[in-house]
């Protein structure tokens, strides 16, 4: 009898170990295929927007959700890889230490603060403990550098600590370059890598851009090492590089991989975020200030006539300066080079042009920044003209000098956005054509980019824009995108690769990602 | 951000998981009992029928533990989950005392709602459920009585105590500064509140019986639980301190219509229809004691099973039953969650009985409870903007329950 009790307990015992199982599970080894593409060892190559950078800076859970390491995720899921590795730093404070002391422009991490005055970015109050001096032995599979340039992924001495002391190298490639005098695509394929990403070039004129276009233009000269960290790189300097790193990479295994091309650079909500037109006045100020560049234009044309100037000649130079202002939006004045047709240097600003998110927005609003910063002295003097009367020289230049216009690093001016655009263009066909005869994988992130700012990208929670702060693309910098923007990166990667190598990778769902982070601390 | 309270659904899953383990005897033979005139089991499946038990002490007492896990899929990112549940361990007391030929008394304690779901945190359905507890206990005083020779009835009062414990994340994406995802527990204990249960038995021949029972509809009031939350951000953008709640828990009615037929000396044949008023769970609202009210919609559906046993007497120390049923769901389309895994089941079932002694004997089963893979998803979670997101994949469910009891004669 107590056989039966045995038994029954061997039964039982075999059938609690039973788990339920699906017909097709997806963990199943051919639930997906990789094609004729081969995951096992990817390696991403790029800079901030591959690095997981966010915020304004690199910090642990930004990188662990950069779109290298979510598409490494998914790769696992088709086929056995060698796994994933990144350079990580030490905390979700960002910034960077050398030393033990703070590298000056490495701050931490931007958050949502709110205050009474609303919410608004702030810096994160963390510790700061990600030292340059602290150097990781790799490899890394993610040996993108944040503020890498085209041409610098193949700069011996770009992770070199000594080169860093005299502002030669980048600090996030020293923490994790091999040997001070290796590249980051000798590093790369010293890997063997079977598969890579490219996304490289933003530099070469984003900086140049969010610098409001103070760096020079190098469209022109072939030799780097003239450039300034704020220029736009030659075309066929960022040419040179790009075919380079390909063909490097291709010779070294990776005979299948993704290029992303360069955005839409100023689509990003870092130009898009401060209309030019945010000068709302009511009717009297309209009028005062409508008076107020009248009076400018009278001064300038007088003083011209003072000069010799011819007066229908004076006056017709001075009247650009007699700007009349409307109730309601206006758009502000900037700052422009100086030329005989625009002697004073500054003018209305045009439709397409953009500020940047940096300008200071208490200065537009309180101090007549982007019109003219009107004391009662000036106003003194406007008053001396209404009543007919003549003004000394000392107070027509206190007028003058009251034309407080936006500074040339504040906005990007008509002639700097055709620089931007024609230097993107130029890289795109590069990209394009390097992708065709390598046999590579393209994303179109240009075209996305405008997608997304134009429609957004709908998904399972709503519509991703790239509104700053609540349109889920950019992080709080504006320029670098938050979880869910890299995890829509990794989706058109996907899409890129599935098209190009036959495979079945699955996507993500973009709504399980994060955007902002709020944070009063 | 306030409508990411839902305390899903704590008694759902009781519900929707409920798996018969009131007695060994009656699960062997497919959870089967409102007309078997067999043991004290009869204390919670009719007490109509406990006046015609032949001895004057009859105690049925036991245990089972349940092995029922879940595992979730979705082909189009390639996630998958699945549940490490903690076997649950329901557990029955029955006493039943003849005080004469047509009266007895008894006692009943039984676990109808008594298991647990615990999917890995953070897992893509997160924001529906990590975990939850739940237990009640049903302890109930019995009286049975013999109105005619083919007619009895019998019932008494239930005092049920019960407690959940419930956690999940608050939203898909919110996280402190570290990225550790926001979650709440929710943790009420100790919540007691009666019920009733009445049942009838007649008995048209020696062999063939039907029986009738209803168990009351016991809404459970959770008053003053508490509400913890866990890595929330240090911001105004999410108002969230610790609190306590209020919320009911409907514990529906059950009507049971059965038959039992003997064969002949050596079987048994028995046939069980349960209704269970489902209908009663619209919506599970958590009244949060900061004024916030949380709304989760359920829309259940009064819910049929089938229940089919046979017992045959092998040997005159040993006693052989099986069963089966089929178990209707109450979820409907599109509110199919994933802490109310629940679709369609059938289960099967074995057992035996063995008498150690003229007044001892030993109750065994063993059910297994099948589910089919279903494609399916919970529509009805709102985000923190306001926007519907719908959670969905394919389920597939299975269960396995031996017990283990002791009826014992006197």
């Amino acid at each position: 009898m107590k056989n039966y009790i045995k038994y029954f307990g061997i039964l039982a015992l075999g059938m609690v170990a039973c788990e339920p199982e699906f017909e097709n599970p997806v963990d199943d080894q051919d639930a997906y295929t990789s094609g004729e593409a081969d995951f096992s060892n990817y390696v991403a190559l790029g800079n901030s927007l591959t690095a997981g950078y966010a915020d304004g800076t690199l910090y642990l859970s930004g990188q662990q959700n950069s779109y290298p390491n979510i598409l490494a995720q998914q790769f696992a899921k088709v086929q056995e890889t060698n796994g994933f590795t990144q350079p990580l730093v030490a905390d979700n404070s960002g910034g960077l230490l050398l030393n033990g002391t703070q590298l000056p422009g490495y701050n931490t991490r931007l958050v949502l603060g709110v205050s009474e005055s609303g919410p608004a970015p702030r810096n994160y109050g963390g510790a700061i403990t990600t030292d340059v001096s602290n150097i990781l032995t790799g490899p890394f599979n993610n040996m993108a550098v944040p503020g890498a340039k085209s041409y610098e992924l193949l700069a011996p001495g770009y992770g070199s600590m000594e080169a860093l002391m005299q502002q030669r190298a980048n600090p996030y490639f020293v923490r994790f370059a091999s040997a001070p005098n290796t590249t980051v695509v000798a590093d790369a394929i010293a890997q063997d890598p079977t598969f890579f990403t490219l996304w490289i070039g933003n530099n070469d004129v984003f900086l140049y851009a969010v610098s409001g276009g103070v760096g020079v233009d190098q469209t022109g000269n072939l030799d780097p090492s003239e450039y300034g960290r704020n220029d736009i790189s030659d075309p066929q300097v960022f040419a040179g590089a790009y075919s380079q790193i390909v063909s490097e990479m291709v010779e070294a295994g990776a005979e299948e991989g993704v290029l992303l091309n360069i955005p839409d650079v100023t689509s990003a909500a870092f130009f898009n975020t401060v209309p030019n037109n945010a000068l709302v006045l009511n009717a009297e100020q309209a009028a005062g200030l409508t008076g107020y560049f009248q009076a400018v234009a009278g001064i300038f044309t007088q003083y011209l006539m003072s000069q010799q100037v011819p007066a229908a000649q004076a006056q017709a130079i001075a009247s650009q300066y007699a700007i009349t202002f409307n109730e309601g939006p206006n758009r502000f004045l900037i700052e422009v080079p100086v030329t005989q047709t625009n002697p004073l240097g500054f003018r209305q600003m045009t439709q397409e042009e953009l500020l940047l998110l940096t300008i200071n927005q208490a200065a537009l609003k309180q101090q007549g920044y982007g019109t003219a910063a009107i004391t009662p002295q000036v106003m003194e003097v406007l008053g001396i003209l209404q009543a007919g009367g003549q003004p000394t020289q000392e107070q027509a230049q206190l007028v003058l000098n009251a034309v407080n216009a936006i500074d040339d690093k504040d906005a990007l001016d008509q002639s700097e956005i055709q620089a931007i655009d024609a230097a993107t263009a130029a890289y795109n066909q590069t990209i394009n054509q390097v992708a065709q005869a390598n046999d590579l994988a393209l994303v179109d992130m240009n075209a996305l980019s405008i997608k997304v700012s134009n429609e957004g990208i709908p998904y399972d929670a709503g519509t991703l824009t790239g509104e700053f702060a609540v349109g889920g693309l950019f992080s709080l910098d504006g320029v670098h995108f938050t979880p869910r923007g890299y995890a829509l990166v990794a989706n058109e990667v996907i899409k890129a690769i599935n098209s190009t190598y036959n495979a079945t990778v699955p996507k993500v769902n973009i709504g399980n990602y994060k955007t902002i982070t709020p944070s009063n601390d | 951000m306030l409508t990411v309270f839902a305390l899903a659904s704590a008694v759902t899953y009781a519900g929707g998981y409920r798996v018969g383990v009131q007695g060994q005897r009656a699960l062997a033979m497919g959870h089967t009992g409102v007309a078997v005139v067999n043991s004290a089991e009869l204390g919670f499946f009719n007490p109509a029928g406990l006046v015609h038990l032949e001895n004057q002490l009859t105690i049925s007492a036991g245990v089972s533990a349940v092995f029922a896990e879940v595992a979730w899929q979705n082909s189009d990112t390639g996630d998958i989950a699945r549940t490490d549940n903690p076997a649950g361990t329901p557990f029955y007391f029955n006493a039943s005392y003849k005080l004469n030929e047509n009266l007895a008394l008894g006692l009943s304690v039984y676990t109808p709602y008594g298991s647990t779901v615990k999917w890995e945190d953070d897992w893509a359905g997160s924001h529906l459920v990590n975990n939850i507890q739940l237990q009640a206990i049903y302890i109930q005083p019995l009286v049975s009585y013999k109105i005619a020779d083919f007619f009895s009835i019998g019932g008494g009062p239930i005092f049920v105590t019960g407690s959940v414990n419930f956690n999940r994340n608050l939203t898909r994406t919110l996280s402190d500064i570290d990225g550790n995802r926001s979650n709440v527990t929710i943790d009420a204990s100790g919540v007691t509140e009666w019920g009733w249960s009445v049942g009838g038995l007649f008995t048209f021949t020696e062999d063939l019986r039907l029986g009738v029972n209803y168990r009351s509809e016991i809404i459970m009031h959770a008053e003053g639980g508490e509400a913890d939350f866990e890595n929330i951000p240090n911001t105004p953008l999410a108002p969230f301190q610790d609190t306590t709640f209020d919320a009911e828990l409907p514990l529906p009615a059950e009507l049971t219509v059965g038959l039992s037929y003997e064969l002949n000396e050596k079987w048994l044949l028995a046939f069980d229809y349960n209704r269970t008023f489902w209908g009663v769970y619209e919506s599970l609202d958590i009244q949060f004691a900061n004024g916030t009210t949380s709304t989760n919609p359920r829309a259940y559906e009064d819910s049929s099973t089938w229940r089919f046993g046979a017992q045959y007497e092998a040997t005159d120390k040993l006693t052989l039953r099986a069963g089966y049923y089929f178990d209707e769901s109450p979820v409907q389309e599109g509110y199919f969650a994933p802490e109310t895994p629940r679709n369609d089941s059938m289960g099967f079932t074995a057992g035996l009985s063995l008498d150690v002694t003229s007044r001892l004997a030993i109750d065994a089963s063993f059910a297994y409870i099948r589910f089919d893979e279903v494609d399916a998803s919970y529509n009805h979670y709102i985000d923190e903007n306001g926007q519907n997101v719908p959670f969905g994949g394919t389920y597939k469910s299975v269960a396995f329950i031996p017990g283990i009891g002791v009826t014992y004669k006197l």
